[in-house]
């Protein structure tokens, strides 16, 4: 036997190196084998990564099927540019601060689907989930509280309440544990009338949000029926439930402050500061610490110029928004608008947590693994049904916050909230992002990216007004396809391999 | 010889009317590659399933480390530090090496993955193996030739500190120079002192890599050998016929069939 340790220090391209007497190896060290094989011992975990290897390992993503967010970017980029010849208004302060307040729904919604995409699952109803919950929340705000009836179907009341609790116990028997959580506490705000308030409504719809994700994650992680077709039935009938909960009576939102805010209003200029200084520089001093300690331990890690530059291109860009942000951008002079939009705080705040809870706990990585190879999950012990069902419940309950976030864009729940192109549109934003509609592959930012594309689409067309509304299905339509086309490009380079 | 890791003594398995093994005997040594051969439908793959807990026994005993075990699942086997490596790998394309080694058995820190010391660990683990394949552990699986992907298969059942190793047909969809790189792997796990089963179908591997052979012919074991007193047409013959020479199953017994 060769002795391993002048086997494991042969060098690239070291095929002399070996003691006579074994010509297999040789063979194999001559062999057809890919660059990555003839490359050995870790060369390039030893090898820093700098900037030029941060570009040629973005080339080697982009050939093994994995474009990141750069396609999403270069079509905002595109779009943006066709937009700002198509009205000078566009690219004025007081557009692009509209902006977020006009996707911040759906990028919500992405939000939440990308967790159910990553499983190659889909939520079809995360949209006509939102506007269930947004419309209890509504109807509680509406009434002073839930429990004081809705009116026409006052025994409603209490088929909520109870399918909340079965909805607890269905999660806690499948061993979930912060989705029942979140129901109880739903189920405590409406019980002791809480849900008068505005803020404890809107948690209260995400908590229903909850109970309905448990239950839509049980028939499929557990039932076994496929998410497309339960998904489907949930999208219709829930389109019903609203009409009930409503009473067929529209309910304004406007009057309740922090509702209104969500898509209306900005942060003070000193606390925007503050947003984008803790978060970009935030981002920026946590890779370079990671990189400097991960030097320092001998693992792969990203060259510190690499990471500088990086972080800083997003703290400048960060900076530059800000700035700009806190400039007055209202075209009447009686009112000052400035701040960050709360509709572009809240989306990336959750967006940092979901990517932690993606890449830092034991419960992402299992996710990630489960959508990449279900049975090889199964067979590393990892309970899919677990997984299945988590997925579906953080995806209906950010349905249910898009659903409150889109009833603050359009000042209230209207009959068929959450219906119609919504879904679609957020499921789109999530692919255009980069995600992928075959499960393993995607991130929380494609969500983000994804729905300032969808958004800027109308917002273009608006600006025009000779510009027939139907244009915006076709270019959203075109755009979709396109994304789609660069996945499945992408995938098929990768499996051709 | 030392002490047998793993013994199977007197296994039978029925599923239904149909008798799949028949009193089997298998017998694994540390530090040595034992080669389980038979043709299609022998019962190697219920041997290998009852072992690891997913098929249950009739009668027999399984014995490791001197003591007599009960596995009635998987979780059991790699407790007791038996793994297994199948044929339709079980990776995650989408993850990286270090990922998909560790999955299902996280490391953790303050409850946030222990990115840093489960790659340690795994390079660690493809050093000590001496793997050189393979360029960095946070390359993903979907970029890795068939046997890098068949090599991280199996770093990733020595990961665990495990004792027995089983292989099931680890070189069957390997070229030339994969199949090398792997038979060089299997033959490093024993001589680290793990006992490893070798399941193949290929002659040229067996009796390149293995110390000893069991050929299982209709779910008997119709000899066991060693591979250093035996030719590569006396173990085909005892795969297809249960019999070679003076050795192997009676005629009355390879007469009766299943």
């Amino acid at each position: 036997m060769t002795d391993p340790i002048t086997q494991s220090q042969a060098g690239a391209g070291g095929a002399g190196e070996d003691p006579p007497g074994r010509p297999a190896v040789d063979v194999a060290r001559g062999g057809p084998g890919s660059s990555t094989e003839r490359a050995s011992g870790f060369s390039l975990d030893v090898d820093r990564r700098g900037i030029g290897d941060a570009f040629r390992g973005y080339w080697d993503k982009i050939r093994s099927g994995d474009p990141g967010a750069l396609p999403s970017i270069l079509g905002l980029v595109i779009l943006a540019l066709i937009f700002s010849q198509v009205s000078n208004r566009f690219l004025s302060a007081n557009n692009i601060g509209n902006l977020p307040g006009q996707g911040a729904y759906i990028a919500v919604i992405a939000l939440g689907l990308v967790f159910v995409l990553l499983l190659g699952e889909i939520d079809l109803s995360a949209g006509t989930t939102g506007g269930i919950c947004a419309g209890a929340a509504a109807q509680a705000l509406n009434q002073h509280g839930l429990r004081h009836g809705i009116p026409g179907a006052s025994f409603l009341y209490w088929i909520v309440v109870g399918l909340m609790l079965a909805a607890a116990a269905l999660g806690l028997y499948l061993k979930a544990r912060t989705g029942p959580a979140v129901v109880l506490v739903g189920v405590i705000i409406t019980l002791t009338g809480l849900d008068k308030y505005t803020v404890p409504a809107i948690i209260f719809a995400v908590s229903l949000g909850a109970a309905v994700g448990i239950f839509t994650g049980w028939l499929v992680g557990k039932v076994g029926i496929p998410s497309f077709i339960v998904t489907l039935a949930l999208f219709l009938a829930w389109q019903g439930v609203l009409l009930f909960l409503l009473n067929t009576q529209p309910i304004g939102v406007n009057g309740y402050n922090v509702w209104f805010q969500l898509a209306h209003g900005n942060m003070s200029p000193l606390w925007s500061w503050v947003f984008t200084i803790v978060v970009a520089g935030g981002y920026l001093v946590y890779t370079v610490v990671r990189s400097i300690r991960a030097q320092a331990q001998g693992l792969a890690a990203e060259k510190l110029s690499l990471v500088l530059l990086r972080g800083g291109i997003i703290l400048a860009v960060a900076v530059v928004i800000t700035a700009l942000a806190n400039q007055n951008r209202n075209t009447n002079p009686f009112k000052v608008i400035n701040g960050l939009p709360w509709a572009l705080s809240v989306p990336i705040a959750l967006m940092i947590v979901c990517t932690i809870a993606l890449t830092k706990t034991t419960w992402g990585r299992h996710l990630f693994a489960t959508g990449g190879n279900a049975e090889a999950a199964r067979r590393a012990g990892i309970d899919v049904t677990h997984i299945k069902v988590t997925a579906f419940t953080i995806g209906s309950s950010f349905g249910a916050l898009g659903g409150v976030f889109l009833a603050s864009a359009t000042g209230g729940v209207q009959l068929d909230l959450g219906s119609g192109n919504i879904l679609l549109f957020a499921v789109a934003a999530a692919v255009i992002g980069g995600t992928s509609l075959f499960g393993g592959r995607g991130k929380p930012r494609d969500a983000i990216i994804g729905a300032l594309v969808i958004v800027i689409i109308p917002n273009g067309i608006g600006l025009r007004p000779s510009l027939p509304a139907s244009y915006q299905n076709i270019i959203t339509g075109a755009v979709l396809l396109i994304a789609a086309a660069v996945d499945a490009l992408s995938r098929r380079r990768s499996a051709g391999r | 010889m030392s002490e047998p890791i793993l013994e199977v003594r007197k296994l039978n398995k029925r599923f239904g009317p149909v008798h799949v093994l028949h009193d089997v005997d298998l017998t694994v040594y540390r530090g040595q590659v034992t080669a389980l051969v038979g043709d299609n439908g022998a019962g190697k793959s219920t041997l290998v399933k009852c072992i690891a807990g997913i098929n249950s026994i009739d009668s027999g005993e399984i014995v490791f480390e001197g003591h007599p075990v009960t596995i009635a699942n998987p979780s059991e086997a790699a407790r007791l530090g038996i793994e297994f490596v199948y044929q339709d790998l079980a990776l995650s394309d989408n993850l990286d090496i270090t990922q998909n080694m560790f999955l299902g058995r996280e490391l953790r820190r303050f409850g946030i993955l222990h990115d840093g010391q489960m790659e340690k660990k795994a390079r660690e683990t493809l050093t000590s193996l001496s793997v050189r394949t393979v360029s960095s552990v946070r390359q993903v699986v979907a970029s890795l030739s068939g046997g890098q992907r068949q090599t991280v298969a199996i770093a990733k059942a020595v990961l665990w500190n495990s004792k027995v190793v089983f292989l099931d047909e680890p070189t069957a969809a390997l070229g030339v120079a994969q199949t090398r790189q792997v038979l060089d792997l299997v033959r490093r796990l024993a001589d680290q002192g793990l006992g490893v089963v070798l399941i193949s179908h290929n002659m040229n591997d067996v009796m390149e890599v293995a110390d000893r052979v069991t050929a299982l012919y209709l779910g008997r074991v119709a000899a066991e050998v060693q591979t250093k007193d035996s030719s590569v047409a006396q173990i085909v013959e005892l795969i297809t016929s249960g019999r070679s020479g003076n050795i192997g199953l009676a005629p009355a017994a390879v007469n009766e069939g299943i």
